[in-house]
C-alpha cells in the first residue's frame, strides 16, 4: 500500500528520469524498508547501554551516568566517538582475516533476524512461513563471531571464552527449540505473524482480557524456560561465564579494541533485544493489547520488549554468575527434561475436550 | 540474464569455491570455517528453489550445532599437517578413481529419465504455497512409519552415544548440587551443651597443655 | 515435611524472587550519590590532605629539624637538611615532601613536638608532572601561609582529644 503510494508519487515527481530508477526499484525498495527496520534498532542499542548503566545504578541506590548532556542522555554518543577514535590493535599472531571477520560475524545474525520480527498485522518485511526456524538458525549463527573471534586473536583468555561460548551456546538452543516446538505444536504454525494472531482468540480474548489467552499462562513452564535459555543464548548475566571479567578477563573480546570492540558491544545489546523481541511475539502477544478496551499495535509490542529489556538488566543487578558447570547442569538436566515434559502434557491437552487451541 | 539466474551462479560459485578450499587449506580451523560457508551457500541454493524449510534446517542443525561442534573438537586438536599430508600422492589415484565414480554416477542419475529437469514437476506453485506445509503433510502422513522409525534409531543414536561416555570411575568425586543447596544447619552443625570450663590456676598444669607443651 | 518445603522453594524460585524484590526496592529508594563537584561530603577536622609547614604568631617557623617526621615516615617520603642559624637556633635548609610517595597516614603530624608539619583539609590538587608533586621547604610554608586560620581552627577543635 505504502509502496504503491510512494511509486506514484516518485513517478509524479521525477517522470521522465523515472526510467532510470525503475530496474532498480525492487532492490531500492527492499533497502529502504531495511532501513526502517534497522535504524531504530540500532538506535536502541545505542541506548540500551545507557539505559542499563541507569537501571543498574539505580538498584545499587546511585544516580548513574548524568554528565554528558541532559541526565547523561549524551553518554552513548560520547562512548561511541571514543571508540571510533580509537586504534584498532591486530595482534601480530593473530589470524587477521578472521580476527577482523570476528566481531561481523557476531553482529551481523543480530540484525538480519529483524526481517521476520512481524511489528504489527502485516507488518513485516519478510512474512515467511518458516519464520520461527529462520529466527532459531540465524540466532544460532550468532556464536560463530565468537568462536572465530575467540580462535583468531590467539590467546589464552579469548580461546577460553570461545570455548564456553560454544558450549553454552549451543547447549541453551536445544532447550530453546525445545520451549519453541511447544509453541508450534499450540499456533499450529511457523510463521510468526500467525502465531501472534492465534493467541489473540480464545475464551478470555473473547471476554476482553486477552492477557490471560497469550501464550505464557498454559505454557508458563515453557515460557520460563524460553526466557532464561534467551538470557544463557546472549550471554548476560547471570549466564555470563563467556566474558567472565573475573576469571578470563572479557573472554573473545581480550584482543580487541575501538570499533572492532564496539562491534561486540553492539551484538550483545542487539541479541538482547531480539531475544526479548521473540519472547514477546511467541509468548507475550506481540503486538496484541492486553485488555479488551485498548486498541492493538505496535507500541505493545514496543512496551513488551521494553519490560522484557529491564527485566533482563534486573537479572543482572540481582544474581551473582554461575559456576560453568551448574549452567550445563541447569540446560541440560533440568530444562530440558522440563520441556519433554511440557511437551507431553501438552500433547496429551490437546487431545482432552479440555483443549484450548482449537 | 535473469536476476534469479545469476543470484544461481554466484552462489553455486561460491559453493564450490568454498568445497574446493575445504579439502585444501592448509589449517584445519580454515577448512572447517570453509566448510560452513559451503552450507550457507547450499542453503541459500534451496531457498533460491523455494525450499526454505529444508534450507533453514539445514543452516540450524549443521552450520548452528554440527559445525560448531566440529569447530570446537577442531579448534582443540593439535594436528600435524605434515605427517596428514605424508603420502598424499600415493592415495591420490585412489581417491581420484573415486570422486570420479562419484562424478559419474550423479551424471547418470540426474540425467537420467527420472530424475531429470523435464520429469521434475515445474515450478508453477499457486502462491499460497508452502513448502514447510506440504512437508508436514507428507511426513505425518504417507512417511509416518519410516520418520518414526528414523526418530527412534537417532534415539538409540544418542543413549549408545551417551553410554559409550559414561564411564563411571569409582575415585572420581562428584558435587551433588542439590544436596548442596538443600542443605540444613542442623545437617552439618551439632549443638553440645557442656559446663563452661574454668582456667585452672596457674601453677597446675592440665594433662593437655602437658602434652602440647612437651 | 522439611524436604518437601525445600522442594517446593526451589521449585517455585523462591529465593530468586527474594533477591529480585529487594533490588526492585532498592530500585526506587532514594539516591546517595554525592555529585562531586557541586556536592561534597562534610570533612572532619581530623582530615588528612595536603601538608603544611605552619609558622609562629610573629613570622618564625616553628620547624625545629629535629627529623622526628623523618624518621617516623612508614613510606620515606620527608627529606630533612638542617643547619644552625647565626641565632644559634636549629632550622632546615630543605624540607621535602615527596607526595606521590607519601600515603597521608598522619604520623608526621603527631610525631611533630612543635606542631610544624600539619595535614591540612586539602585534597583536591595535582601535578601535571611527577616534579609537581615534590612539596619543597617554599611551597609547604606557603600553604601553611595559606590555610592558618583553618588549620588553628580544626588543632582547636582536636585539642581536647590529645
Amino acid at each position: 500500500m505504502m509502496e504503491a503510494q510512494l511509486l506514484q508519487f516518485l513517478q509524479s515527481q521525477l517522470g521522465t528520469q523515472w526510467s532510470l530508477i525503475e530496474p532498480v526499484w525492487p532492490l531500492l525498495w527492499s533497502l529502504m524498508k531495511i532501513v526502517a527496520i534497522l535504524a531504530p534498532v540500532v538506535a536502541a542499542v545505542a541506548y540500551l547501554p545507557y539505559f542499563e548503566r541507569k537501571v543498574i545504578a539505580y538498584m545499587h541506590v546511585r544516580i548513574g551516568p548524568n554528565r554528558v548532556g541532559p541526565a547523561g542522555l549524551l553518554q552513548p554518543i560520547a562512548d561511541a566517538l571514543k571508540l571510533v577514535f580509537k586504534e584498532i590493535i591486530v595482534p601480530t599472531q593473530a589470524s587477521k582475516v578472521l580476527y577482523v571477520l570476528g566481531p561481523i560475524m557476531a553482529l551481523a545474525p543480530a540484525l538480519i533476524a529483524w526481517a521476520v520480527i512481524p511489528f504489527d498485522a502485516g507488518l513485516v518485511l519478510a512474512d515467511i512461513d518458516a519464520g520461527v526456524l529462520y529466527l532459531l538458525a540465524v540466532s544460532s549463527l550468532g556464536v560463530y563471531g565468537i568462536i572465530i573471534s575467540g580462535w583468531a586473536s590467539n590467546s589464552k583468555y579469548a580461546f577460553m571464552g570461545a570455548m564456553r561460548a560454544t558450549a553454552q551456546m549451543v547447549s541453551y538452543e536445544v532447550s530453546m527449540g525445545m520451549a519453541l516446538i511447544v509453541v508450534l505444536m499450540i499456533s499450529n504454525t511457523l510463521n510468526l505473524s500467525e502465531i501472534v494472531a492465534g493467541q489473540g482468540r480464545g475464551m478470555f480474548a473473547e471476554m476482553g482480557i486477552g492477557i490471560l489467552s497469550w501464550n505464557w499462562l498454559p505454557l508458563l513452564p515453557m515460557f520460563f524456560v524460553f526466557l532464561v535459555s534467551g538470557v544463557a543464548e546472549t550471554n548476560r548475566s547471570p549466564f555470563d561465564v563467556v566474558e567472565g571479567e573475573s576469571e578470563i578477563v572479557a573472554g573473545h573480546m581480550v584482543e580487541y579494541s575501538g570499533m572492532a570492540f564496539a562491534l561486540f558491544f553492539l551484538a550483545e545489546y542487539a541479541n538482547m533485544i531480539l531475544v526479548s523481541a521473540a519472547v514477546s511475539i511467541l509468548f507475550l502477544g506481540g503486538w496484541l493489547s492486553p485488555v479488551g478496551f485498548l486498541p492493538d499495535g505496535i507500541w505493545w509490542l514496543i512496551a513488551k520488549i521494553s519490560v522484557l529489556l529491564f527485566l533482563f538488566l534486573w537479572l543482572r543487578a540481582t544474581f551473582p554468575r554461575y559456576r560453568y558447570d551448574q549452567i550445563m547442569r541447569l540446560g541440560w538436566k533440568v530444562f530440558l527434561p522440563l520441556c519433554f515434559v511440557w511437551i507431553i502434557v501438552v500433547a496429551i491437552w490437546m487431545l482432552t475436550p479440555f483443549n484450548i487451541w482449537q | 540474464m535473469e536476476f534469479k539466474t545469476l543470484v544461481f551462479y554466484v552462489l553455486a560459485a561460491m559453493l564450490l569455491l568454498s568445497a574446493l578450499r575445504v579439502i585444501t587449506a592448509k589449517n584445519p580451523v580454515h577448512a572447517v570455517l570453509f566448510l560452513v560457508l559451503a552450507f550457507f551457500s547450499a542453503g541459500s541454493l534451496w531457498l533460491l528453489l523455494q525450499a526454505e524449510f529444508l534450507a533453514l534446517v539445514l543452516l540450524m542443525v549443521y552450520v548452528g550445532a554440527v559445525m560448531v561442534l566440529f569447530l570446537f573438537v577442531v579448534m582443540m586438536l593439535d594436528i600435524d599437517v605434515a605427517r596428514l599430508r605424508h603420502r598424499f600422492w600415493s592415495y591420490l589415484p585412489l581417491g581420484a578413481v573415486i570422486g570420479l565414480l562419484i562424478a559419474v554416477q550423479m551424471a547418470l542419475v540426474l540425467g537420467g529419465n527420472y530424475f531429470s529437469a523435464d520429469a521434475l514437476p515445474g515450478h508453477s506453485m499457486p502462491a499460497d504455497y508452502s513448502n514447510t506445509k506440504e512437508l508436514a503433510r507428507l511426513l505425518i502422513s504417507e512417511y509416518y512409519y519410516p520418520f518414526e522409525l528414523a526418530s527412534v534409531v537417532l534415539l538409540v543414536g544418542i543413549i549408545a552415544a551417551v553410554m559409550l561416555t559414561l564411564r563411571a570411575r569409582k575415585d572420581t568425586k562428584y558435587q551433588q548440587p542439590h544436596e548442596q543447596v538443600a542443605v540444613r544447619r542442623e545437617d552439618r552443625i551439632r549443638m553440645v551443651s557442656m559446663a563452661a570450663e574454668k582456667e585452672q590456676p596457674s601453677g597446675t598444669e592440665t594433662p593437655a597443655e602437658k602434652q602440647g607443651g612437651q | 515435611m522439611g524436604a518437601m518445603k525445600e522442594f517446593v522453594k526451589s521449585l517455585f524460585l523462591t529465593e530468586l524472587f527474594k533477591g529480585l524484590s529487594l533490588t526492585g526496592r532498592y530500585f526506587f529508594a532514594r539516591k546517595i550519590t554525592v555529585q562531586y563537584p557541586e556536592e561534597k561530603t562534610p570533612q572532619g577536622f581530623r582530615f588528612r590532605g595536603l601538608h603544611a609547614l605552619r609558622r609562629y604568631p610573629n613570622g618564625e617557623e616553628r620547624c625545629i629539624s629535629c627529623k622526628l617526621c623523618e624518621a617516623v615516615c612508614p613510606a620515606l617520603a620527608i627529606t630533612i637538611e638542617g643547619e644552625q642559624r647565626e641565632d644559634g637556633s636549629r632550622r632546615t635548609t630543605r624540607y621535602d615532601i615527596d607526595l606521590t610517595k607519601c600515603i597521608f597516614c598522619g604520623f608526621c603530624e603527631e610525631a611533630c613536638p612543635v606542631d610544624a608539619i600539619v595535614e591540612t583539609h586539602i585534597f583536591e590538587y595535582h601535578g601535571e608532572t611527577r616534579g609537581d608533586l615534590h612539596y619543597t621547604k617554599q611551597m609547604l610554608l606557603a600553604n601553611g601561609d595559606r590555610y592558618e586560620s583553618v588549620i588553628a581552627k580544626n588543632r582547636a577543635l582536636d585539642a581536647p582529644y590529645r
